[in-house]
């Protein structure tokens, strides 16, 4: 059904110019030759080159990419525990109140967020560091692994845990053996999804962060306050190469998940 | 008896036989619902018992009960003379086939077999040919590598049997095994079951909604109704001799005719419509009472003359004809407006029947094609 029209092509165009018109600019201006980040002098690849000389940008990113896979993990993991309780453990006390709690940091101001940890990490007397900004990574990025994977576990039948019940497992065991192979692309996706927004986010890991563990986005923010150079744009551009392998690798296994669900639910049905 | 108890399997007619399970007094509630009210039930080894009734009857209830995925909230089940109340559903020596199957989808049909036995206390060396054994027994020895959701309906269902026949369970439950396949599939299917059962000589319970497969397959069958059992008692027995309105009217198709039945001798006489004569039919009734005379359709003769033999018999009109290729059931409607169902085998070929609609008809039973029901 598909069907070209001029209005289509052109309100395509102009949308999808208006949100990466700025990003294709910065990525052109990362091969700029010239330091002048406004003015084209040629194409040249010499500022990736400085960047890898760099060593507080690199600093920088061997920070993100820890905080990032140990909050995506411990997220994943506790995600997955909540999504479970919460659509399996049926009608139990405070199941509202929890599951209001687990959803409410999606809409939190992250300002919010990042206060109340700073204060919370002062509070218990806490030194600010990797460990901090991992602990405040995993507090925002758990409710989108809930989402992703309760949602897989709604759709999931549960004759199939029984089944395993019935079969001799302990309750560990089925869901070891049987739920998470089964929910396994969920769990993956949530991951992802979890490494990715640790990656890129600025303002909470700004409260959690201390002298000697700033993130990537932190120095980017920091460094172009005094000038966009074009060793940010190069980084930039490798951030944004990262996130998009990201975001589209979740989503392919979001989407290669539900075709799985479907085909299982029509395998069922007929 | 003795005699003949040894050529048919009957044990629950044998006062020294003891059950293999035991429902005492069983009742249970979700919040303010009694989903089962105070049931008392023997299944003996070697049964295939059918629980029948309408969904929302407590029959899944029950069975989960026997898997260890409900607990009762009074009153006491025991296996093998072993109280069940705290033995987990993994420890139970109780296997399930579920309705929608619940294969495993990331395993294959191999796999799914295996994947009792590999919790069992079998020795690793001996699953092969236990699961060999089981894909033979249901004819999957192909489809062993297959996943799923890479074979047919009819398959699915061999492997989910297969899977819950492996670990030899004491027990085997079936929730609505035969649910999902088509008409023609189920009574093949059916026949398989009762095959398998005989040869593995497991205690079969099916829980199912189509009294028909009930009958076919089942030693006995247990119809129920909103949490009670209303009655136990062979597939012949419940046919022919229901003890109630609602199992006439829930096992087949039956003429209902409520009257009142006076005693005279071993039989009842029950008037029940103005004009008509009564209705005599043999019972164990000893006192006169408000009753509903219940009779099968193919126990009501038709015919064009009045009918010498029979003791009942009553004049009407064909008002409808149901045809069904082997059989046709004539709605005959007496003169007062009430409709008695007479049904007969197709012997001759549709253009040569005998009678069509507006034909005045005669129908008759004997005394003993009926049944007097108080309940």
């Amino acid at each position: 059904m598909r069907r070209f029209s001029w209005f289509n092509a052109t309100s395509l165009t102009l949308g999808f110019a208006f949100l990466y018109l700025p990003m294709i600019i910065l990525v052109i201006y990362s091969f700029n030759e010239s330091r002048l980040v406004t003015v084209w002098a040629g194409f040249s690849t010499k500022w990736y080159g400085e960047l890898a000389q760099n060593d507080a940008f690199l600093d920088a990113a061997w920070v993100t990419i820890q905080v990032a896979f140990w909050s995506s993990t411990i997220a994943t993991v506790l995600g997955t525990m909540a999504a479970y309780v919460l659509v399996r453990g049926g009608r139990f006390f405070g199941r509202t109140l929890f599951s209001g709690m687990v959803y409410a940091p999606l809409v939190m101001p992250e300002v919010i967020t990042g206060l109340s940890l700073l204060l919370f990490f002062i509070a218990v007397n806490l030194d600010r560091g990797i460990v901090t900004i991992v602990l405040a990574h995993t507090t925002f990025s758990m409710c989108y692994v809930s989402v992703v994977v309760s949602s897989r576990l709604v759709s999931f039948d549960k004759s199939l845990e029984e089944a395993a019940l019935d079969l001799g497992c302990s309750p560990f065991d089925a869901f070891r053996s049987v739920t998470l192979p089964i929910i396994a692309p969920s769990v993956i996706a949530g991951w992802l999804l979890a490494f990715t927004l640790s990656l890129d986010d600025l303002v909470i890991a700004s409260f959690a962060s201390g002298p000697s563990s700033t993130t990537l986005p932190i120095k980017i923010f920091s460094a172009v306050r005094l000038g966009v150079t074009p060793e940010i744009n190069a980084l930039s551009t490798i951030m944004i190469g990262l996130v998009t392998v990201g975001v589209v690798t979740a989503s392919l296994v979001i989407k290669r998940n539900v075709a799985r669900a479907e085909a299982e639910a029509r395998a069922a049905a007929g | 008896m003795a005699s003949s108890a040894d050529k048919v399997f009957a044990p629950w007619e044998d006062a020294y036989e003891q059950p293999l399970i035991r429902f005492k007094n069983v009742t249970k509630r979700f919040g303010d619902f009694t989903a089962i009210d105070d049931i008392t039930l023997d299944i003996y080894t070697r049964e295939f018992f059918a629980l029948l009734g309408p969904s929302g009857c407590g029959k899944t209830t029950l069975m989960r009960m026997l898997a260890g995925f409900e607990k009762p909230t009074t009153g006491s089940t025991t296996l093998d003379n072993k109280d069940l109340a705290n033995v987990p559903a993994n420890r139970r020596p109780v296997n399930m086939m579920f309705q929608s199957y619940a294969l495993f989808p990331h395993l294959s049909v191999y796999d799914n077999i295996a994947f009792g036995l590999k919790r069992s206390k079998m020795p690793k060396g001996e699953i092969p040919d236990r699961v060999e054994e089981m894909l033979r027994l249901t004819r999957l020895q192909k489809f062993a590598k297959r996943k799923p959701h890479q074979i047919s309906g009819g398959q699915r269902q061999r492997v989910a049997l297969a899977r819950s026949l492996a670990k030899a369970p004491k027990l085997l439950l079936l929730d609505e095994p035969l649910g999902a396949l088509d008409k023609k599939l189920r009574q093949d299917t059916q026949f398989e079951l009762m095959d398998i059962q005989e040869k593995t000589g497991t205690t079969f319970v099916i829980v199912t909604h189509d009294q028909e497969e009930a009958m076919t397959v089942a030693s006995r069958v247990a119809v129920m109704d909103a949490g009670v059992i209303v009655q136990v008692a062979t597939p012949g027995a419940i046919y022919e001799t229901p003890n109630s309105v609602y199992v006439a009217d829930f096992i087949g198709d039956v003429n209902l005719m409520p009257g009142y039945a006076k005693i005279s001798g071993s039989r009842a006489v029950i008037t029940w419509a103005e004009g008509q004569p009564p209705i005599y039919s043999k019972t164990d009734l000893t006192a006169g009472t408000k009753c509903t005379f219940a009779i099968r359709p193919e126990k009501v003769s038709i015919s064009e003359e009045e009918p010498g033999e029979d003791v009942n018999k009553v004049q009407g009109k064909v008002l409808d004809i149901a045809y069904l290729g082997n059989l046709s059931t004539y709605h005959v409607e007496l003169p007062d407006g009430k409709v008695i169902k007479a049904q007969v085998a197709n012997e001759r070929r549709i253009a040569n029947r005998r009678f069509t609609w507006e034909d005045p008809v005669w129908l008759s039973w004997t005394d003993t094609a009926g049944v007097v029901l108080t309940k």
